[in-house]
């Protein structure tokens, strides 16, 4: 059974100017354990997808969501605000592109860790949850988790901080980890090594993994499978390989086209929009 | 080549901890306003027509008597002279005789400022004890219909000034609903004995609840009439603030992690958007000492600014000048503890290592 599965997922705003649409209809399914991204430009809906699934955009009045997500088998539409709540910061965890940005300028990092904690178990001590969130550091190749635990975020650098988060995310071991593209804020060196570490530590504890990304060399290292997504719909998907090697859909080739190559060829020409990029659905098939 | 520190070639002694730092330079600028509010009293209490002596003597003083008063109040010295003697005598505890009550002018402060201390500070706990609470209430449902309600009921606070709010709060709760008492600090059957001038903890100290109730009972009314236009811009900044924070992506983050809804406005969004609103809220809270003025009028409060509109209408310079002096004084210490307590807040400050600019 797939730890997620999404079919036909359509989403739309209702504002003063009538309804916009963001979502046209996205399929898409996550096994036990594996690595997908979900790969497309920005204001494409990849964000929007993950904040569907952590059940965050329901909330929104405005929002007007239908088709299924089923995280392990449940429908996240037919469960209660409090339920799929329940399952956020525990099953679900969600790690965000400005580490730095994303913690609590005011409190300490061992103060926002404890409360991350106690979201599994409410009864957990200080010192239970000191411990706990150090250890979790200390995973993370933190070298001294206690320091880290007693500053503020404002004191650490950004790779620190993506260590800490990538901790945090980890920490009551959900089975579904939605990364945005994390770390995009940092230096593409600092940026490389946290997500090698987040890529070992999923591995180890099976964590399924959505990586929502527009950077085509990140997620080439990264995933299992991919997505691509243009304008609200899937428009290829398949294995890694299969993807970089043989994108048959016009918009994934100009994605990969779009790509600035080290040994210069100067700046690709990617054309704005065009018909082949609403061409339908190509399919690699599962691959595995 | 030299780090530009080493410029300081004399500060070899560790760095002082930022919340040191700030308290000294806070006191040493207050200092520099204590000189300047000083100086600008005396000339203004200098300048303005009408000679104090005849005014202290009465209507059927004779010349002769007025120039020995005036000789002995030193009013014939110059300008720098008289506020050179003003300045000793400050310093020495002494601000002089008041002419209104013919007592020094430090006994009557010490008679007056608690009665007016005692409101002030109660009108600021029920500020930020109901304000700040309504601005997370209202900003935790953004839009809904509990934010419009705290926006509507805060608009109306600000929109009057306290004075107005003391005579209607009367007219309901005194004398339409005879709830509470019309005037003064207590009932005339009780006897307190003078301690710290705060009759609550007064009688708090004799042990009887009798007089604390009956001396909270006429607080109330003029506390909360004092307080309305604080609570209601202590509501709207908070929530201000708060609706800002909402949009950070540490509360994304919060949210993203389950944390409950109400403890992200109690305590993930509300204490970064405190930071800025303390300020405002301090200066408010200073600013009710001005306020108290018209509600110690209505209420028939005997309080220092009761005593400071009547110094002022008879023209007692040495009154006038320990009075401003004190409320300037007040108003200096509460913007310090005010900055203290944003410094305590604000992890910035407290862990600089430049000093409190922020």
């Amino acid at each position: 059974m797939s730890v997620l599965s999404i079919n036909d997922l359509r989403l739309s705003f209702k504002g003063l100017r009538g309804k916009t649409d963001v979502l046209h209809g996205i399929d898409l399914s996550i096994a036990k354990g594996e690595r997908v991204a979900l790969v497309g430009e920005s204001g494409s809906g990849k964000s929007v997808t993950a904040r569907i699934v952590l059940g965050l955009l329901q909330e929104l009045r405005n929002a007007r969501i239908s088709g299924d997500v089923l995280f392990e088998g449940q429908a996240l539409a037919a469960m209660t605000a409090k339920s799929r709540a329940d399952l956020r910061g525990t099953d679900m965890s969600m790690i965000f592109q400005d580490p730095t940005s994303a913690l609590n300028p005011t409190f300490t990092i061992g103060r926002q860790f404890a409360e991350v904690l106690r979201r599994r178990d409410k009864t957990l001590s200080a010192e239970t949850c000191a411990t706990r969130a150090a250890d979790a550091l200390a995973e993370t190749e933190i070298p001294d988790p206690a320091r880290v635990l007693a500053s503020y975020p404002f004191q650490l650098s950004g790779g620190m901080n993506q260590r800490v988060m990538i901790a945090m995310a980890l920490a009551n071991r959900p089975k579904l980890l939605l990364a945005d593209e994390p770390g995009t804020a940092l230096d593409v060196s600092v940026q490389a090594q946290t997500l090698k570490l987040m890529h070992r530590l999923v591995a180890d504890h099976a964590t399924a993994v959505l990586f929502i990304s527009h950077n085509l060399g990140v997620v080439r290292e990264f995933a299992d499978r991919v997505y691509v997504i243009y304008r609200g719909r899937i428009v290829e998907d398949g294995p890694t390989a299969a993807i970089f090697a043989h994108p048959r859909h016009a918009y994934t080739r100009a994605l990969l086209d779009a790509v600035p190559r080290i040994t210069g060829a100067g700046l690709p020409d990617v054309p704005e929009v065009s018909d082949a990029f609403l061409a339908p659905h190509i399919s690699h098939g599962s691959g595995s | 080549m030299d780090p530009p520190h080493s410029l300081f070639f004399f500060r070899t002694e560790p760095p002082m901890s930022p919340i040191l730092r700030l308290l000294l330079r806070r006191l040493g600028i207050s200092v520099i306003v204590l000189i300047g509010v000083s100086m600008l009293i005396f000339v203004i209490a200098r300048i303005i027509p009408g000679d104090p002596a005849r005014i202290a003597l009465g209507p059927n003083a004779n010349a002769e008597q007025i120039a020995n008063l005036r000789a002995e109040m030193h009013l014939d010295d110059s300008l720098p002279v008289q506020y050179a003697n003003f300045v000793v005598d400050v310093l020495r505890g002494d601000l002089g005789t008041s002419l209104y009550t013919n007592r020094p002018v430090t006994l009557d402060i010490a008679q007056f400022l608690p009665a007016t201390l005692e409101l002030v500070l109660l009108a600021g706990i029920i500020m930020v004890g109901v304000g700040l609470p309504l601005g997370i209430l209202a900003a935790r449902h953004r839009n809904r219909w509990p934010d419009h309600l705290v926006r509507i009921l805060s608009l109306l606070t600000v929109s009057a000034p306290s004075f107005v709010w003391a005579v209607i709060l009367m007219l309901l709760f005194a004398f339409y609903l005879p709830l509470f008492p019309v005037a003064g600090r207590i009932s005339d059957v009780y006897e307190i004995e003078r301690v710290t001038g705060f009759l609550t903890i007064d009688a708090l100290l004799m042990a009887d609840l009798a007089v604390f109730a009956d001396a909270l009972h006429h607080l109330i009314l003029p506390a909360v009439a004092l307080s309305l236009s604080g609570i209601g811009q202590a509501a709207r900044l908070t929530r201000a603030n708060m609706a800002e924070t909402y949009e950070k992506p540490y509360i994304e983050m919060a949210q993203a992690f389950g944390f409950f809804p109400n403890r992200i406005a109690r305590i993930w969004a509300f204490k970064p958007s405190l930071i800025p609103s303390l300020t405002i809220i301090g200066l408010d809270f200073a600013a009710m000492l001005g306020n108290a003025f018209l509600v110690e009028a209505v209420f028939a409060w005997p309080g220092l600014s009761r005593y400071g509109v009547n110094v002022i209408l008879r023209k007692d310079l040495n009154a006038i000048m320990g009075t401003v002096l004190i409320i300037a004084l007040t108003f200096l210490i509460v913007n310090i503890i005010v900055d203290l307590l944003i410094a305590l807040l604000n992890p910035r400050i407290r862990h600089s290592t430049r000093g409190g600019e922020a």
